[in-house]
């Protein structure tokens, strides 16, 4: 295996020198529609997409400086700003891995930018949801781009925030509320996780730098290490809607559709991905337990998600089903070391196309179908919406592996390179990639399919330009991306100097056996849903199910195990505490006061309210004070 | 020689005061700008004294005046500030104008949900005069350099709070003033009793701080005297188990009064703490370390659960503030550097954070003339100004990073966890469970922000008006002094850092720098 290469500081000047202007685009761009606030409703989203993409120009830019750079030069550090002294410095680390990306969220953002002008062009508030798409932006940058934990920290509870703002941006729902407070303390459940390892490494260490954590962790014992490894692996899980924190990432579909596509889709939720994959310092070596835990954690989630994904009648949930799964399997590489990080961040890379391209499909037939979002009562749309549905289909293709798309390459990397490391895992893997072919051509059958099934209100329509040219756009990319970067290793080399790579480079197998197993399973999965779904006529009011289909419509009984495990014994022990609270101790307090002679009543007497009392009391309280001293100084 | 800075800064506001007190009645206007000017001179005065104080002379406390008071018992009016007065001194300068401003219809009268009027019991122009009063016992009790003084200041700054409770507030008011008044008197007694203790025990004639460093040797009468004025702290700050006067305080007080009594007349107890208790009695203070640390972190958690069941604004905020003091005691008594001015940036950022909340639920309360999260919904509908500001101050309330409360929070757990003073993990311990808080403190905020602001707007919520422009003025400067420390917290703890390091060093802890980062150095 061979190691990153040393991070250089960056002293010439170029675009890596402003590279902060990544960050501080958008930042301004939220900043004054913020501040503005009403006043910029008429221009406010031409802000928003003008700063975004002036985001990406950057990172363009950026990313041709660092290519013109030799290999050992690839990792430029460049200081900002004392933070907090003696403790952490702020800075930037633009390395072939944050550059990526950058160009991924700069990228695929400005595209669900633009699209959220026709999207939420009926919205009232339009301003206010560009100025936290801004905000989201900025924040998601700062997360990969800052060189040390704390750093990346901000950023991460930023995005958390966005987050929160954005699925809760119909906040006079109560059921938005309620999504949006989740998902923000599920998170803190993983930040703890964060923040001990944090605290861990500082005590350690004295640092957060990437640099010098990585210099320095291989002289950590080995418990320490996987106590880092698996604390960090806890803060993934949060973000990334990773077992056991899972839960929130289906009740934040409740946010507007571009949402779930810019941020609980393509790049938010993968920021676990890029955490454990920039720390692989406390992955290492690989199979120690703290990285088979990604590994585990990953398949399990892989598989999870995509029970979920099955019985969802809802397209945005069943998409977000398919999220958690497809970030298991980035996990799943990611637990596999330098061997698998450039497949898991290549699937990172095409999922964000892919399930971007989705998502505001899925969006488009929403906008056309008066926000419905049940597919019972969709049918027979590729008629009605035809570049939705050719980008949708092609999304579909990528995901489901189909041969020689994006997908197929990065997804069938990870499943390889996990049957060679972990037979048991990979083999998991190849069975979740069947099943992914089952609940995503069931969503295809159900919605562009058969017979309408529609609402008697319902006229679909096409989306306006503004829509469709994203869509296309992102097609593209969820067409050839795959090939380009893994045929001939091309981003496992990139970003060999970020996080290592095997000594011996992997070949694309075309006819491998897991390779052919999978193809063969989903090519089981489709069809036993073109049966259910395709050939049959789909009901239109949800059946009652097996156990195994309601297990998965409860999304596996997550929600009701939180319950019963932390939402009831934690509300009993509120309800204990403020009781105590209020008669126990103070009970105790009063009780004293009123025994102690009887007080209550001079009490009374003694609150005369008027000025003078209380004027003599302190003078007998300073008579009392000078005659101690006066006996003190006597003696 | 003396420096005629903090003498003049604390003239000012008594001056004014009398000025306002002396108002014919019925000038109400008049006696509320007199207020806000002189609270703006304060202001600008404090800033230059803050801005020359890198430069200005004196080994650790500068601006030093020392005059004799009472010289047969050798008690002198002395002050100056070292860094970390220097910054608790700002806070209040800074906290004043804002609360003058924020306060101005606060002395009218509390009107209820159902319409009704609680009067207050004395005039309008009485409780700007206290306000200034106030200010005065507060910028000198963090400035006494005379333990004496110090004393004085502790307890003589009651007496405007007693009143601006006891006649402003709510429906509740004189329980609570009382309440409040006996709690800190029993304290004050006993600081009493110890300071004489300390002023006979230590034979030295004088009640000076910086000559009484190190005046007690004998460890049983170091615990004693430590005792005593540890309690009265602890009851200021306070602590759990004696933290009860603090919510209904809050909670009956005017919103203005609230901010002035959580954000600083709270933060003399662990600003007690750090200088008397760790520097007078340093072995003492070792060896009371873990049970101090058991109940800070009883603090936190028990604070922010008890907060989560509130139903009551203000009194959920309160009880976040006792989950905040226990991290600030915590940070104090880790006896690390990094812990240490943690606390000390914890005690400043959680005036500011706090103080905005305060002042915003106070805004909403005002609105609606009910303090019950239930009597809300929606207000982000119709006053999303007001609902903006409120978000942000819940946000600091939570320290998220990129805002001023995180860094100190994340100073404090992480000074705590990688602190070597005791040597085994008891500290990591603490650090890791007072971590759980970042859990809980989501939940008492968010809960908070989705009953009030979010959801269907409740029909009395519907007739809100967004912020006025006095209400912005109020709250704008908070939200960016919150927002730019949280991005530059350098220009707060470059002038605690050193404070704090002469403190580890009157403590004994040797070389600061190396206690905190152990074996990986």
């Amino acid at each position: 295996m061979e190691s990153p290469v040393e991070i250089v500081q960056h002293t010439a000047g170029g675009v890596i020198g402003v590279s902060w202007l990544m960050i501080a685009f958008p930042l301004l761009g939220a900043a004054i529609l913020l501040i503005l606030g009403r006043k910029t409703d008429r221009w406010g989203h031409l802000l928003g997409v003008a700063m975004s993409l002036a985001s990406f120009v950057v990172a363009v830019l950026a990313f041709f400086e660092l290519l013109g750079l030799s290999a050992e030069q690839r990792r430029q550090a460049v200081h900002l700003y004392e933070f907090i002294p003696g403790m952490a410095d702020m800075g930037l680390l633009i390395d072939p891995l944050s550059i990526s990306f950058a160009l991924l969220i700069t990228g695929v953002g400005s595209l669900i930018h633009i699209y959220s002008i026709g999207y939420m062009s009926h919205d009232p508030d339009r301003r206010r949801f560009f100025s936290y798409l801004n905000l989201f932006v900025a924040a998601m940058l700062l997360l990969v781009l800052a060189d040390n934990y704390l750093g990346l920290f901000i950023g991460w509870e930023g995005v958390g925030l966005a987050s929160y703002l954005l699925i809760g941006f119909w906040q006079f729902k109560p059921s938005a509320a309620v999504a949006a407070k989740k998902a923000f303390v599920v998170n803190r459940v993983g930040d703890f996780g964060l923040l001990v390892g944090m605290f861990i490494m500082w005590s350690a260490t004295g640092t957060f730098a990437f640099a010098e954590l990585s210099e320095k962790a291989g002289g950590l014992s080995q418990p320490m290490v996987t106590a880092i490894g698996l604390l960090l692996l806890l803060g993934a899980c949060g973000k990334s809607a990773q077992l056991p924190l899972q839960s929130w990432l289906l009740d934040a579909m409740e946010g507007p559709t571009p949402v779930s596509a810019l941020i609980h889709a393509a790049t938010m939720v993968t920021a676990g991905v890029y955490l454990v994959v920039r720390s692989g310092a406390f992955f290492f070596p690989e199979g120690s337990p703290q990285a088979l835990a990604v590994a585990i954690v990953g398949a399990a989630t892989l598989l999870a998600g995509a029970i979920i994904g099955c019985a969802k009648d809802d397209i945005k949930k069943g998409l977000a089903g398919s999220t958690m799964s497809q970030i298991g399997y980035m996990m799943l590489g990611a637990g596999l070391g330098p061997a698998g990080y450039a497949f898991a961040i290549g699937h990172l890379i095409t999922h964000g196309f892919f399930k971007a391209d989705m998502f505001l499909g899925a969006g488009s037939v929403m906008h056309g179908m008066n926000d419905e979002v049940d597919m019972r009562k969709y049918g027979a749309l590729r008629k009605y919406m035809p570049i939705t549905f050719v980008t949708f289909m092609v999304g579909y293709l990528a995901i489901i592996g189909f041969p020689l798309l994006s997908g197929y390459f990065t997804k069938d990397g990870i499943i390889e390179t996990a049957v060679e490391h972990n037979q048991v895992l990979g083999w998991l893997a190849v069975i979740g990639a069947g099943i992914t072919g089952f609940y995503m051509s069931r969503m295809i059958f159900m919605t562009f399919f058969g017979e309408k099934r529609w609402a008697e209100d319902a006229h679909p329509h096409e989306s306006p330009t503004v829509m469709t040219v994203p869509l296309i756009i992102l097609s593209i990319g969820s067409i050839f991306l795959g090939g380009y970067l893994i045929l001939s290793n091309r981003l496992m080399l990139w970003l060999a100097p970020a996080v290592g790579r095997p000594e011996e480079l992997p070949q694309f197998h075309f006819a491998s056996t897991p390779g052919l197993a999978t193809l063969a399973l989903v090519a089981v999965g489709a069809a036993y849903a073109w049966m259910k779904y395709g050939r049959a006529e789909v009901p239109a009011v949800q059946p009652r199910g097996s156990f195994l289909t309601t297990f998965a419509r409860r999304d596996l009984y997550g929600d009701a195990l939180n319950e019963s495990l932390f939402m009831r014994p934690g509300q009993w022990l509120t309800r204990i505490a403020v009781f105590f609270d209020n008669r126990g101790i103070d009970g105790v307090v009063n009780g004293l006061a009123a025994g102690i002679g009887g007080t209550s009543g001079r009490l009374r007497r003694i609150q005369t309210g008027f000025a003078r009392t209380y004027a003599l009391s302190i003078l007998i309280g300073a008579a009392l004070l000078t005659g101690a001293l006066l006996l003190v100084g006597n003696i | 020689m003396s420096s005629l800075w903090l003498p003049i800064l604390l003239a000012v506001p008594v001056l004014g005061a009398v000025v306002v007190a002396l108002l014919p009645k019925g000038a109400d206007q008049v006696a509320k700008q007199v207020t806000l000017a002189v609270s703006l001179v304060v202001l600008a005065l404090t800033l230059v004294m803050a801005f020359q104080f890198p430069s200005a002379k004196g080994d650790r406390f500068k601006f030093a005046a020392v005059y004799d008071w009472i010289p047969s018992f050798g008690v002198h009016f002395g002050v100056g500030v070292d860094g970390i007065a220097l910054v608790l001194v700002v806070l209040s300068a800074v906290l004043v104008p804002i609360v003058v401003l924020a306060s101005w219809h606060d002395a009218d009268g509390v009107r209820t949900a159902d319409g009704t009027l609680i009067t207050p019991k004395r005039s309008v122009k009485t409780y700007f005069s206290l306000l200034l009063v106030l200010e005065a016992m507060m910028i000198g009790v963090f400035a006494a350099t005379d333990i004496f003084l110090f004393y004085v200041f502790f307890e003589a700054m009651l007496i405007p709070m007693y009143f601006m409770i006891g006649s402003y507030g709510g429906a509740q008011r004189s329980y609570a003033a009382v309440k409040f008044l006996l709690y800190s008197l029993f304290g004050g007694l006993l600081m009493l009793v110890a300071v004489i203790g300390l002023y006979v025990v230590a034979g030295k004639s004088t009640f000076m701080f910086p000559e009484l460093v190190g005046a007690i040797q004998d460890p049983a009468t170091q615990k004693w005297l430590f005792a005593g004025f540890f309690i009265a702290f602890a009851i200021k700050a306070p602590l759990w188990p004696v933290h009860t006067w603090l919510p209904d305080a809050a909670a009956q007080a005017p919103a203005g009064a609230a901010v002035l009594l959580v954000g600083v007349l709270d933060k003399v107890g662990t600003f007690g703490m750090l200088r008397f208790c760790l520097e007078l009695f340093p072995d003492a203070a070792k060896a009371f370390t873990m049970p101090i640390v058991v109940l800070a972190v009883i603090s936190i958690i028990y604070g922010a659960i008890v907060a989560i069941g509130q139903s009551d604004m203000k009194r959920l905020i309160a009880y976040t503030s006792i989950s905040h003091f226990g991290f600030i005691v915590m940070g104090v008594f880790a006896m690390s550097q990094v812990a240490q001015s943690g606390a000390t940036l914890y005690m400043v950022n959680h005036g500011f954070a706090t103080g905005a909340l305060f002042l915003a639920a106070g805004f909403l309360i005002a609105r609606r003339g009910s303090p019950h999260i239930a009597d809300y919904g929606g207000a982000q509908k119709v006053a999303p100004l007001l609902a903006g500001f409120f978000l942000v101050a819940g946000l600091a309330g939570l320290s998220l990073p990129g805002l001023s409360s995180f860094v100190s929070e994340f100073m404090v757990m992480t000074g705590t966890y990688a602190s070597k003073a005791h040597g085994s993990g008891a500290l990591t311990v603490a650090a890791v469970v007072s971590a759980l808080a970042v859990i809980l403190a989501a939940v008492y905020i968010l809960w908070m922000v989705q009953r009030v602001l979010n959801g269907p707007t409740a029909e009395p919520v519907k007739a809100f008006k967004d912020l006025s422009a006095r209400e912005i003025v109020v709250l704008a400067p908070l939200v960016a002094l919150i927002i730019g420390f949280g991005f530059f917290p350098k220009p707060l703890l470059d002038v605690i850092n050193p404070a704090v390091n002469q403190t580890l060093v009157n403590v004994k802890v040797d070389n600061p720098a190396i206690a905190e980062k152990g074996a990986g150095q």
